[in-house]
């Protein structure tokens, strides 16, 4: 290296951007190094046959925050959230259901569940926002907390208390820590309409809607709601990573791509440089992991320069990625039974009720999958239409529950799981088999070995309650600083989490910029 | 194979040596150590005491924790473990260890024997098998728990040299302090170390327990031409008092079973900075012990000579007479060879230094009436016993 670097990002998904980005911004010389070949992580582009391209693994987001796009510039480089999307939840008989933000509609939808569903997600909204606090800051320390930490805490309680109020207080506390299926079941009458919500909690952790502190991923997952509505991934120069790849390079943050950091350098307790697959060595005054933390800690520093006891924590992690991507180049329009054709563009879903989700999720307990799998569908070509060749079109499919490691091995199931999840769509939309031209099957495994998410956790680590707030990832790195000094964590195993937020990025720049330890 | 469990009909195993220490044992004064029967006194504490220090005593160490630890990874292992820079222990060679939690609050301590090229034994106060498994991951390295696959005798006193060469174990006179010899007693194989608790010449005699009768049994052979004693627990305690040794679980909190925040106690708290090494490299515990060791330290296990011959008990230390409380005694006993009450007391350092007036509040009976009494006491650093002829090689022969 020619000039000095003060930070090293280790890897380019989105959090590293961002934070290699604020780290630039706030005068620091930042190399991010990515090991595959283009930036963006899990939503980084990929193209199967040739003319197919897909926007990347996720599909549906809500928008960054304000205060990224504004500090990061990135609507100067051309971050346009996509048009609100409502979520169908399919049903194989045609009765579907659309879910809107504020209402519902369709075929036989309960009087009740319709002037029940505005009221639930008002209150949740505001349960989200009462919760924002700890999102947009590093979680708190409990002992010795310094005063910032205290702040966070004291705005957290007022909002809770005095802007929740009363009642609705009560009620937050009451559903924090429990599960979905009771407060759904509680709340609302329709199996769709449950089975949609329960998906929407469950999906990306090994949870089912049974599974306590499902309340609590569903609220994670809304919070990006107040930044506004859901829309689709659909690739191009509006898409968040292209915009943030723009915004990091205008900072003047260099991006290395295909180069695989196979350790970080320690020496005497200090974080000092990564070494490269090959033997290059960089180094630098800070490194930073956007990685998995298992694989950051467990692997690129290694267990034997860590304390016992954190090692052994670190291994605990618990988070075993059971969602599968299948995408398919099509060479028509599917069309599903009972959807109009211009709702085509929308979120599908294939939850049809909670019984339906948390069967799905028995199988993959005990390494197996179900025939019947839950099911996110996208069509980001119905949004941009240079996906895909004239009047052809691509669908990706986010495949609950695919456990990672499963029973007798993937290499002859595979195939067999992909022709399942296929026939199982073929129910609902009987000629998308025929339309299809090509397709690509990526198990958890698959994940794992493409973008280093250990398990093929989308979250780099299960969103329950033990490893949320401050004992996310883990007790002794939850403030973005681990134990080995000069190495922090910005990824999505950090405070508050995954999902296209960045705020794990953000967070990170700004504790590895209040501790002044770069320069 | 079918495998008899019949450990739950007893409370407290039997060590290989029973059946001979039973037959000693006058008094029936028996206690637990490490889930084995072991007694406290066999007959006379006084005689045990004695025959430590005038004669030989022989104890059996079956009971202590013993951990093999082999595989290509086992130095980097131990290496990560222990706070000691042990990269100077080399094969037939012993050291003393303690390790810590990542807090840098001790854990245990023992005795590393190097067996052999990436063979070592541990020897723990105790259980420790959790943690030593909890440290592996990452290493190539096998942590075996072996307590009773090996059977000890500890040999100790002034003519214990002696004594163990009429039993029949030959080439002891170039064993030295902290050495291990691959011996024979008569026929049998045995390992030596020149290791021990009692801060006076001594042996440590490791075997099968198929052979541990017989080599008891030689040993004690030589009864009529040497003062030759079983001790219990009771006599070691005064022992090793004197010798400033201490016991992880009774004069300090381990750190694994410690409640209450700030109850546990790193090595510098204990006066075991001696061996901890910061810039050896990384161990679990290094960092916290870096931080604690910039700042004036809170507190030391003092080892003080109590003025007086009143037993001294449990007390309160105190900076001055009617002073502040400073302190707690740990551990207490009488020394009959140095003719002082010994103790190791738990001190409040004021600004990093021991308060220079040290006195201990206790109370005693005098004929079943409750006293209450004021002694001065002096702090010392070194050993409170430590005679010349622990350490020389050949050892005196008698």
């Amino acid at each position: 290296m020619t000039s000095r670097t003060d930070a090293i990002i280790i890897g380019a998904g989105h959090n590293g951007l961002v934070c290699a980005t604020y780290l630039a911004r706030a005068g620091l010389n930042v190399v991010c190094i990515e090991a595959r070949d283009s930036a963006g992580g899990m939503s980084a582009p990929r193209t199967i046959a040739d003319d197919y391209h897909f926007p990347g693994l996720a599909q549906a987001s809500y928008p960054v925050s304000s205060a990224i796009r504004t500090d990061l510039k990135l609507d100067r480089f051309g971050y346009t959230p996509g048009r609100a999307v409502q979520t169908i939840a399919l049903d194989s008989a045609g009765r579907n259901l659309s879910i809107g933000a504020e209402s519902i509609s369709g075929d036989s939808v309960p009087d009740a569940d319709a002037a029940a569903y505005p009221v639930f997600r008002r209150q949740y909204l505001e349960f989200a926002k009462a919760l924002r606090p700890l999102f947009d800051n590093k979680p708190p320390r409990l002992k010795d907390m310094p005063f910032a930490d205290k702040a966070t805490l004291l705005k957290l309680g007022w909002n809770i208390r005095m802007g929740l109020g009363k009642e609705a207080m009560y009620e937050l506390l009451r559903i924090a820590a429990i599960n979905i299926y009771d407060v759904l079941n509680d709340t609302f009458e329709d199996d769709r309409l449950k089975g949609a919500i329960a998906a929407d909690a469950i999906m990306g952790s090994a949870m089912g809607p049974r599974t306590p502190g499902t309340v609590l991923t569903w609220l994670q997952r809304i919070e990006g709601e107040l930044n506004g509505p859901l829309s689709l991934q659909s690739g191009g120069r509006t898409q968040l990573v292209h915009a943030l790849t723009q915004s990091a390079e205008d900072a003047g943050v260099r991006i290395r791509l295909a180069a695989r950091v196979e350790k970080i350098l320690v020496d005497n307790g200090k974080a000092f440089g990564v070494r490269l697959t090959g033997g290059e060595m960089l180094k630098a005054r800070t490194v930073v992991s956007n990685a998995d933390p298992r694989l950051t800690l467990g692997s690129l520093v290694g267990p034997r320069l860590l304390d016992t006891m954190f090692a052994n924590r670190v291994a605990q992690i618990r988070g075993p990625g059971v969602v599968a991507k299948l995408n398919l180049a099509l060479a028509g329009k599917p069309e599903f039974n009972g959807l109009a054709d211009d709702l085509s563009g929308e979120r599908l879903l294939i939850a049809p009720s909670m019984k339906y989700v948390e069967r799905a999720y028995n199988f993959s307990k005990y390494g197996e999958y179900s025939d019947q799998p839950v099911l996110d569908i996208a069509m980001p070509s119905m949004h941009n239409s240079g996906l895909a060749p004239d009047g052809h079109h691509v669908m990706s499919v986010n495949v609950a529950y695919v456990p990672y490691e499963l029973a007798g091995g993937w290499d002859e199931q595979k195939t067999a799981l992909a022709y399942k999840v296929i026939s199982q769509l073929g129910t609902y939309s009987p000629n998308l088999k025929s339309l299809i031209v090509d397709h690509e099957f990526l198990t958890p495994q698959d994940i794992e070995d493409q973008f280093g998410a250990v398990q093929g956790h989308w979250h780099h680590g299960e969103l329950s309650i033990h490893q949320s707030f401050m004992m996310r990832p883990l007790h002794g790195a939850a403030q973005y600083d681990t134990p080995v000094e000069r190495l922090f964590l910005c990824g999505a195993g950090c405070h508050p989490g995954g999902g296209l937020t960045g705020l794990p990025g953000r967070n990170a720049a700004r504790r590895i910029l209040a501790l002044g330890g770069v320069k | 194979m079918i495998f008899e469990h019949t450990h739950f009909r007893q409370a407290l195993q039997l060590s290989p040596f029973h059946e001979r220490i039973a037959a000693l044992s006058k008094t029936e004064n028996w206690t637990s150590w490490n889930t084995y029967k072991v007694p406290r006194v066999l007959d006379k504490l006084s005689t045990e005491y004695f025959a430590i220090r005038s004669g030989t005593a022989v104890m059996d160490l079956t009971p202590m924790e013993k951990y093999r630890i082999s595989g290509g990874d086992a130095q980097e292992y131990l290496d990560r473990l222990v706070a000691r820079d042990i990269s100077n222990l080399r094969p037939g060679r012993v050291t003393y260890i303690v390790w810590c939690n990542d807090d840098g609050k001790l854990i245990d301590d023992g005795t590393l024997f190097q067996l052999g090229d990436n063979d070592y034994r541990i020897c723990a106060q105790h259980h420790q098998l959790d943690w030593l498994l909890m440290s592996a991951a990452g290493f190539d390295v096998q942590v075996e728990l072996e307590t009773d696959n090996v059977a000890a005798l500890a040999v100790q006193g002034p003519t214990s040299y002696s004594v163990l060469s009429e039993a029949g174990i030959a080439g002891l006179e170039h064993l030295k302090p902290f050495g291990i010899h691959d011996l024979h007693c008569g026929d049998i194989p045995v390992t030596v170390s020149r290791t021990g608790f009692t801060g006076d010449l001594g042996y440590e005699v490791w075997m099968q327990p198929s052979d541990a009768l017989a080599v008891w049994d030689a040993i004690f052979a030589v009864q009529g031409r040497y003062d030759v004693h079983a001790m219990g627990l009771d006599a070691l305690e005064m022992v090793r008092i004197e010798a400033g040794f201490i016991m992880p679980g009774f004069d300090f909190n381990t750190a694994e079973s410690t409640v209450r925040d700030g109850y546990d106690r790193s090595p510098y708290e204990v006066g075991l900075g001696w061996v901890v090494n910061l810039d050896k490299g990384h161990f679990t515990g290094r960092k916290a012990l870096q931080l604690e060791k910039t700042q004036p330290g809170k507190r030391r296990l003092t080892k003080i000579v109590v003025d007086g011959n009143k037993p001294v008990g449990e007390a309160f230390i105190y900076n001055g007479k009617n002073g502040k409380q400073v302190g707690e005694i740990r551990c207490t006993t009488w020394s009959p060879i140095l003719k002082a009450n010994l103790a190791l007391a738990d001190i409040d350092l004021v600004n990093g230094k021991l308060p220079s007036d040290l006195w201990a509040r206790f109370d005693y009976q005098r004929e079943l009436k409750w006293r209450t009494a004021w002694a001065a006491c002096r702090a010392q650093a070194k050993p409170f016993y430590n005679p010349e002829h622990r350490s020389a090689t050949p050892p005196a022969r008698f």
